[in-house]
């Protein structure tokens, strides 16, 4: 009879760790910033039906990195939650906080308890109103979570896409001009993305009671070529 | 609260009813016994134009011969491209147009695509049938239904009854307990070529038809500044009227009426 190895929760952690970043960052990257007139939320995806970026309740959107299928149940499971809450209590009284504090507990519970951590990192953004301020909340796949009030980065090449946003991005600016920062950003300085590679989405109050809106064609075009006007 | 997450073979998809019984939350809508007079919801119509459709209701609740609201509203926006208007008993109507907007909007998220008109109406008829344990108690909740078809450019029209059929009107259609009377006036005045202008004066005209002759449909009252609401789908989606446009139909309506009789009498 064999007996069963041991592995040291240290040396556990560690290879699940690595698993889950390995998977993180064979995808490409995403940036969620925050604009004086909302929030504005950029990836890297040629894929026009397969989103990394969606609208989970009036003010929250959702954003995932990693593999799909993991990010995509994370998604629904937060849509569910959301309107659920909106119907027992009052479309007010659903938050983001609740919410990216249930993927962090997800999270979290599969990393130490799963055979497999799962290979997303999510950011779920509220814009902010009377009783709430505009807020990304960053969670990444091991259940840690961080809020942020400028950007966040996510994906394969975060940290030296998060090097340039840093020397780049500025509190206050239009939800074009911001745009036009994290586009750069993900580009890096060798290459130029186009709008066939990138998906765009907002969180603006002029949209109406739902503030999530995507932004394609010619009104993307029209936002990356602003400056140039 | 934790995440609703599912095994891949029970996922309840886009189906926020399915969804709640899967969760354990009570809905509403079905079951009960109540021997009370709830409040009543009266009179509401549609319909179709050249570019969409108008729908319009009144705003009176009443709770047997008595007035439980005057300022009860029943027409609502169901999504971006359509809209719901509910008569019979107020509470359960109101709550199941809470979760036919709820419902809609889930099915977009979760989909990431809208239902088509159809499929929008086919749901409204599945809550109303969920509803039939309680309209046998008496408390009925008949909705209706329109809204833009994006994909015929066409106004539609859907009724239903209390068994949740459902039934596409060609041209117009009114319910509530002065439904008949409304569209009667609707029916004379109808063409195929009605302006939006047009078709909301019908409408408004309809109503003031009904609130005659129906003690539970309300007719204007411009003492407390309280009018029919009347809304537009077209293809740029829901709006209602504002309230101003509507204050001056129901003026110019009395003024006609009362030009046409040649003066005041008995």
């Amino acid at each position: 009879m064999s007996m069963p190895y041991y592995v040291s929760p240290e040396q556990r952690m560690k290879d699940m760790a690595e698993y889950a970043q390995k998977g993180i960052a064979r995808g490409r990257s995403l940036i969620a910033a925050i604009a004086r007139d909302g929030i504005v939320l950029v990836a890297e995806n040629p894929s026009k039906t397969l989103h990394k970026i969606s609208e989970i309740y009036d003010r929250i959107a959702f954003c995932g990195v990693g593999k799909y299928n993991e990010y995509d149940q994370l998604r629904v499971a937060g849509v569910r939650q959301a309107d659920m809450k909106g119907l027992a209590y009052s479309r007010e009284d659903v938050d983001a906080r609740s919410l990216a504090n249930a993927y962090a507990q997800y999270l979290g519970h599969v990393f130490t308890e799963g055979i497999k951590p799962l290979e997303v990192e999510l950011v779920v953004a509220e814009l902010g109103n009377a009783t709430r301020e505009t807020r990304l909340y960053h969670v990444a796949y091991e259940g840690t979570i961080t809020d942020r009030e400028d950007f966040v980065v996510l994906g394969g090449d975060a940290g030296q896409i998060a090097d340039r946003m840093d020397d780049t991005y500025v509190a206050g600016v239009s939800i074009a001009e911001a745009l036009r920062t994290a586009v750069a950003a993900l580009a890096g300085p060798d290459r130029t993305l186009g709008p066939d590679l990138l998906e765009v989405a907002v969180l603006a109050e002029h949209n109406g009671r739902r503030c999530f809106a995507r932004v394609v064609g010619a009104e993307l075009e029209a936002m990356l070529a602003s400056a140039e006007a | 609260m934790a995440l609703p997450l599912f095994p891949v073979t029970e996922d309840p998809g886009p189906n926020l009813m399915a969804l709640l019984e899967k969760s354990g939350t009570t809905v509403a809508i079905g079951g009960g016994d109540h021997p009370f007079t709830a409040p009543h919801a009266t009179t509401v119509a549609a319909l179709r134009y050249r570019g969409g459709v108008v729908m319009a209701g009144d705003r009176r609740a009443t709770a047997g011969n008595l007035i439980a609201h005057r300022a009860m509203e029943k027409v609502f926006p169901a999504d971006r491209y359509a809209a719901v208007a509910i008569s019979g008993t107020a509470g359960t109507a109101m709550e199941m147009v809470k979760l036919f907007q709820v419902q809609l909007e889930h099915y977009e998220k979760v989909e990431g695509t809208t239902l088509s008109l159809e499929g929008k109406a086919n749901q409204l008829s599945q809550m109303v049938r969920s509803n039939l344990p309680m309209a046998m108690q008496g408390f009925i909740v008949i909705p209706l239904f329109c809204g833009f078809d994006l994909a015929r450019q066409v106004g539609r029209i859907f009724t239903y009854d209390g068994t949740g059929g459902r039934y596409e009107e060609a041209d117009y259609a009114a319910t509530g307990s002065g439904g008949r009377d409304a569209r009667s006036t609707i029916k004379a005045g109808f063409r195929e070529d009605l302006s939006e202008d047009e078709a909301v004066d019908l409408a408004i005209a309809g109503l003031y038809d009904a609130a005659e002759e129906d003690s539970a449909t309300g007719g204007p009252d411009p003492l407390r500044g309280i009018y029919p609401i009347v809304a537009v789908v077209d293809n740029g989606g829901f709006r209602y009227v504002a309230e101003d446009v509507i204050a001056s139909g129901f003026e110019r309506l009395i003024a006609r009426r009362s030009a046409e009789r040649g003066g005041v009498g008995r």
